[in-house]
């Protein structure tokens, strides 16, 4: 095959492979606004999801904000602007680093074991299983999962920026002096609720959809082989992860958030 | 060829064309499957013993042909309008397929509580009843991966036949499955196609049972269909048929598991 072949091959594969994922996305989508409603799937996979992620989620944000704290008092008071470290940590967790730091992580931990989990059953049969039970896999496994990761993104993102904020007010205010007050206010002087607020909302809202809808899809589309779920997890991770940086920039540069 | 009338016949395929990743599974395959029955799937390995079943269930499409379940043909339908003629369908695949993040008991209730209106001491019942009737009675509580491969087959099979379906489907029953749980099984199918006049298809490596149970055998061979009763295609004509009898009966017997 020359490059010429090739190059057309792949794009031939990744269109395909497009289609297939709005057709899935589309799927998931009708089954989501209509009965059955499986609540207590839906619960058992937001625990999966949120309750499971939350000691590395805690921690993470904690050590992100400590960080921040530390490198924001360096830099700011080069400047003699130690004043403003609350509005120079809360601005950037909000903004940016909570979402998509969030993101990422549940990517690591939730997207690669629900991918793993659905890849698994297509090579023990289980989801046609299903099919010959006339349950519908989408309905049954993949819609609960998918709408967890949703439900779950932007409640795990805010625990991260709480956990990051105090972080960074333990370093900042505990333990280099700044100012506890100046901390709280210029932090509250900056965040805006109707920008930041919403904006942290919508990235992890996007993320969340992002991120269950590509790791159900790489795991409902797998080759039903041990190689097979070890590609759908790396794939759910690296696509996952260039998704939400790629989608953060997008929607930084549409929306300004 | 088998001398079933269009009528009798439950399950029916006609020139059936089949490939998967590149490979000819069945090449004008057709063969049918009286109503009330238990026919029999045999080959060698690789001959499409399974492929067959999951042709039959819809969850593989053939290139060329007509498959018809129950008088619906399957082969074009779409998804949703399988799960229909999947209601009439039991399947046993294999390695049981049941849901591993779920108990035995939810596994087997799970066809209940999707397609009956059953109150849940109801459900219980008819669950605790297909467990016993599968020699697996007071197991409802364990997890797959807590269960022998012989006892995941029979809860395997307690679920694929809840809701009385009107065929069964078995994909390899008796594999692995010592000689007193091949008798169990074998019994419980004879009891479910007497009873319920249920049409079972059975694929199976397993000669003394086939020649037990079957009223009929379809031969896989070459991606084509040879059907029969057991003694015709014991002693067919074609040598590759009936060679493959006595080779398997020849280990069986060196094995101890004489019929």
């Amino acid at each position: 095959m020359n490059p010429i072949q090739d190059l057309g091959l792949r794009t031939v594969t990744l269109i395909a492979h497009l289609g297939r994922l709005t057709a899935f996305v589309v799927e998931i989508g009708r089954n989501a606004v209509r009965p059955p409603w499986r609540v207590q799937r839906l619960v058992d996979e937001i625990y999966d999801v949120g309750v499971l992620s939350l000691a590395i989620i805690c921690l993470s944000g904690a050590t992100v904000g400590a960080v921040l704290g530390l490198q924001g008092y360096v830099t700011l008071s080069r400047f003699g602007a130690e004043g403003s470290l609350g509005a120079v940590v809360g601005l950037s967790l909000v903004r940016e680093l909570g979402p998509v730091l969030t993101a990422l992580l549940v990517t690591g931990r939730a997207g690669s074991a629900m991918a793993a989990e659905i890849a698994s059953m297509v090579t023990t049969e289980q989801l046609d299983g299903l099919r010959m039970m006339s349950v519908d896999p989408i309905d049954f496994v993949v819609k609960p999962k998918a709408l967890a990761m949703l439900i779950a993104m932007p409640m795990l993102n805010a625990l991260f920026i709480v956990l990051a904020l105090f972080g960074g007010y333990l370093v900042g205010v505990q333990l280099l002096g700044v100012d506890g007050g100046t901390y709280i206010s210029s932090m509250e002087g900056s965040i805006n609720l109707e920008d930041d607020i919403a904006g942290t909302l919508l990235k992890s809202v996007v993320f969340g959809a992002l991120v269950g809808m590509i790791a159900t899809y790489r795991g409902y589309t797998s080759e039903p082989t041990s190689a097979g779920v070890s590609a759908a997890t790396t794939g759910t991770v690296v696509t996952g992860s260039v998704a939400i940086l790629l989608f953060d920039y997008v929607i930084t540069a549409l929306w300004g958030v | 060829m088998n001398a079933i009338a269009d009528g009798d016949a439950r399950v029916r395929l006609e020139d059936v064309h089949l490939s998967l990743r590149g490979r000819a599974i069945f090449r004008g395959l057709s063969c049918r499957f009286p109503r009330g029955k238990i026919s029999v799937i045999l080959g060698g390995s690789g001959a499409g013993k399974s492929t067959l079943l999951r042709a039959i269930g819809g969850l593989v499409r053939p290139q060329r042909g007509v498959v018809t379940v129950a008088g619906v043909e399957v082969s074009r339908l779409p998804e949703h309008a399988l799960f229909e003629v999947r209601q009439r369908i039991g399947m046993l695949f294999q390695h049981g397929a049941l849901l591993d993040s779920m108990s035995v008991f939810d596994n087997v209730a799970l066809p209940l509580r999707e397609h009956t209106d059953l109150a849940p001491p109801d459900v219980a019942a008819e669950v605790e009843r297909r467990l016993t009737a599968v020699g697996l009675p007071g197991t409802g509580a364990m997890f797959p991966r807590e269960l022998s491969g012989g006892m995941l087959r029979r809860a395997a099979l307690a679920r694929a036949i809840v809701t009385d379906p009107e065929i069964v489907l078995c994909d390899e029953p008796f594999s692995g499955l010592d000689p007193i749980n091949v008798r169990r099984i074998e019994k419980l199918f004879g009891t479910l196609n007497l009873q319920l006049g249920l049409t079972l298809l059975i694929t199976s490596h397993h000669i003394p049972s086939s020649l037990r149970m079957a009223d009929q055998i379809v031969f896989l061979l070459e991606g084509t269909a040879i059907s029969g009763s057991p003694a015709a295609l014991r002693h067919h004509a074609d040598a590759r048929v009936s060679g493959f009898f006595a080779a398997e009966l020849d280990a069986d017997a060196e094995n101890g598991e004489g019929a």
